[in-house]
């Protein structure tokens, strides 16, 4: 078992610069951040902050210009495509605003998707997919196409395909942009259950009341982490 | 993943496949019309005995004026006869003349072709008697005036009688129908191989027509490796006999059947494969086709893309996810396409009175194509959407 203290994540130096014309301009400047394992993080920050940067590069999506990436205690800064998607695979659940789900299959199958590209048998994904929509409370749902679920209930679907593959870490960006309060509520209860089972969850967003919700939020401005602080502290500058 | 794709757009997926449909079709129908032409000649020649040198006489090439082939009379019986004692491996022989009479029965009346032959010129047109027989070496010697008909000039001029036994008049001579043939039915030229008069070769040339020479002169060689040998010794030995020296032009033709059919057969091959690869032409159109809606459903769905490679798709997953899917519409396409093919054969067998022959052999080029195209085809549509950028594609509305 590991300990609750391990470190997760570790960002060193991280930076991300983009060539503009015949002039560079960094969107990371310089990010170091430790994130242990069971912690729940908020990341905020205002457009253009570069939040969205480092979100995708946490999230494996991207890669880093400079600077370390260990995630697990692998590094995966400059991993190639192939070793980043299957990273992602086995490491990442992402769960989006527009909840990403693929229109044409059923829940099920939506939820049962990494678990394809994990080379998992037919069985083994349905009895897990199966298990994690039940986890959401959307077992009755299974069979139905996303487009006959509301919001609140295709973003739950989402959050069961970002565990179905027992990922170490939660990515969710702006999970609740596209919901109502009551929705809202549903999900991020969803995600506190979660935390308090022991998983590691990021949670991109520039709502103060959603990023209470999480044990410690980060700020980002002009690409670095300008504030790191506990719970209870009432952001207002966003 | 590829097959509820492509059901997703339907209409989409059925059009797509259209051209791979047509395109398969197409080579089916006109590659199997082409082997119809082909077999019927081959048929037609065939018909014609197997194996066979005709000996005719040339054409006059004395000054003035020269006359058709076939005009000169230097070709006699003797000469027929000659070549039948003189000449190896040869299995048949039959000399020839015909020419067109007028056949009356009581007030029937019909015109056809009265041919004077031999015996053995049942074996080499591989005739058969349906009733009575066929005409003898005696009827030959004794210049009978005896006939053996064919079933068209027999219905014309006896009705359902059997004609075995009456007499018919032959250009005013009477004559005793000792034989009715066996139906063969038309020829692939469209000739009416039953409107035929046979009667023994001296009588035709003494009786009929006053002259000494034969018109033709059918050789069967006993087998195809002869043909060349049995040619040159029937011309060296008719060259002797008319004393043809020297550079001097023979006054007789061989000519060889089987090389005609090589000839034609050549010749209804390369018509076979021109029209095949017109057809081709379609289906490779119907490739760019397939190219074309893969290249725009890969567009179309950048999202689902992000989306399958965010949760961890390799390149390679998503390049199969699309290659799979252009290959089962060639796939699906092609076998549509060899049922359209094949109904498409029948029925202009069918409306067209024409033969038509499906073989194998495009059936299963035209299918190992329209799936390679597919394959092809779906390569750089199925590349573009694995080198898609997760981030760029999730971004994409």
């Amino acid at each position: 078992m590991q300990t609750k203290d391990e470190i997760v994540i570790r960002l060193q130096g991280i930076k991300k610069l983009y060539q503009m014309g015949d002039q560079q301009v960094a969107a990371l400047d310089g990010i170091d951040l430790d994130i242990k394992r069971g912690e729940f993080a908020a990341l905020m920050g205002p457009s253009g902050s570069g939040k969205s940067t480092l979100m995708n590069i946490l999230g494996c999506l991207d890669r880093p210009t400079v600077g370390s990436y260990q995630l697990n205690g692998r590094e995966v800064a400059h991993l190639s495509d192939d070793e980043l998607a299957r990273t992602r695979n086995k490491n990442i659940g992402f769960v989006f605003q527009n909840f990403n789900l693929l229109a044409r299959i059923s829940s099920l199958d939506n939820v049962a998707l990494p678990l394809v590209y994990a080379g998992r048998g037919l069985s083994e994904r349905r009895e897990r997919a199966m298990a994690v929509l039940e986890a959401v409370g959307l077992a009755d749902r299974a069979e139905h196409m996303p487009n006959e679920l509301s919001g609140g209930q295709r973003q739950r679907v989402a959050i069961a395909r970002a565990l179905v593959n027992e990922p170490e870490i939660i990515m969710a960006d702006e999970p609740t942009g596209n919901l109502d309060t009551k929705s809202t509520r549903e999900i991020m209860e969803i995600f506190q259950k979660m935390h308090g089972l022991g998983r590691t969850i990021i949670l991109v967003t520039h709502e103060p009341e959603i990023a209470l919700c999480a044990n410690r939020q980060l700020l980002v401005r002009d690409g670095v982490i300008t504030r790191d602080e506990g719970k209870g502290v009432v952001l207002d500058v966003v | 993943m590829a097959f509820s794709a492509l059901y997703a757009n339907k209409l989409r997926s059925l059009l797509t496949m259209l051209g791979i449909i047509i395109g398969v079709g197409a080579v089916i129908a006109m590659v199997s019309v082409g082997m119809g032409v082909r077999s019927n000649v081959q048929e037609s020649i065939a018909s014609l005995g197997s194996n066979m040198l005709i000996v005719s006489p040339g054409s006059s090439n004395r000054s003035g004026p020269r006359s058709a082939a076939g005009s000169m009379k230097t070709l006699k019986y003797d000469d027929a006869k000659a070549i039948q004692s003189k000449v190896k491996n040869i299995e048949y022989l039959s000399p020839s003349v015909s020419s067109n009479y007028q056949i009356v029965n009581g007030n029937q009346n019909w015109n056809s072709s009265v041919q004077g032959i031999t015996p053995e010129y049942m074996n080499i047109k591989s005739l058969s008697v349906e009733s009575g027989s066929f005409i003898s070496s005696d009827n030959l010697q004794k210049r009978e005036r005896v006939a053996v008909i064919g079933t068209t000039v027999a219905s014309n001029l006896f009705g359902d009688e059997n004609p075995v036994g009456k007499n018919i008049r032959v250009n005013n001579q009477p004559f005793r129908v000792i034989g009715l043939l066996e139906t063969k039915g038309q020829s692939s030229m469209g000739q009416d191989q039953d409107d035929v008069v046979l009667i023994p070769l001296t009588t035709a040339q003494e009786r009929m027509l006053g002259i000494t020479h034969v018109q033709s002169v059918s050789v069967q060689v006993k087998e195809a490796m002869y043909m060349d040998q049995v040619q040159e010794d029937i011309e060296t030995l008719l060259r002797q006999r008319h004393k043809i020296i020297g550079g001097k032009e023979d006054d007789f033709h061989v000519r060889n059947l089987t090389s005609l059919m090589e000839t034609m057969t050549q010749t209804t091959t390369m018509i076979t494969l021109l029209l095949g690869s017109v057809a081709g032409i379609s289906l490779v159109v119907g490739g760019i086709g397939i190219m074309n809606i893969m290249m725009v459903s890969v567009t179309e769905r950048t999202r689902e893309i992000g989306i399958r490679k965010a949760l961890g798709a390799t390149f390679s997953n998503i390049m199969m996810q699309f290659l799979i899917e252009s290959v089962v519409i060639g796939v699906v396409g092609g076998i549509i396409g060899i049922f359209v093919g094949c109904g498409l054969s029948s029925l202009i067998a069918a409306l067209g009175d024409f033969t038509t022959v499906i073989t194998w052999a495009p059936i299963v080029v035209s299918f190992t194509f329209s799936v390679g195209i597919g394959l092809i085809f779906g390569i750089l549509p199925a590349r573009k959407a694995a080198r898609l950028d997760p981030i760029e594609a999730l971004r994409y509305e």
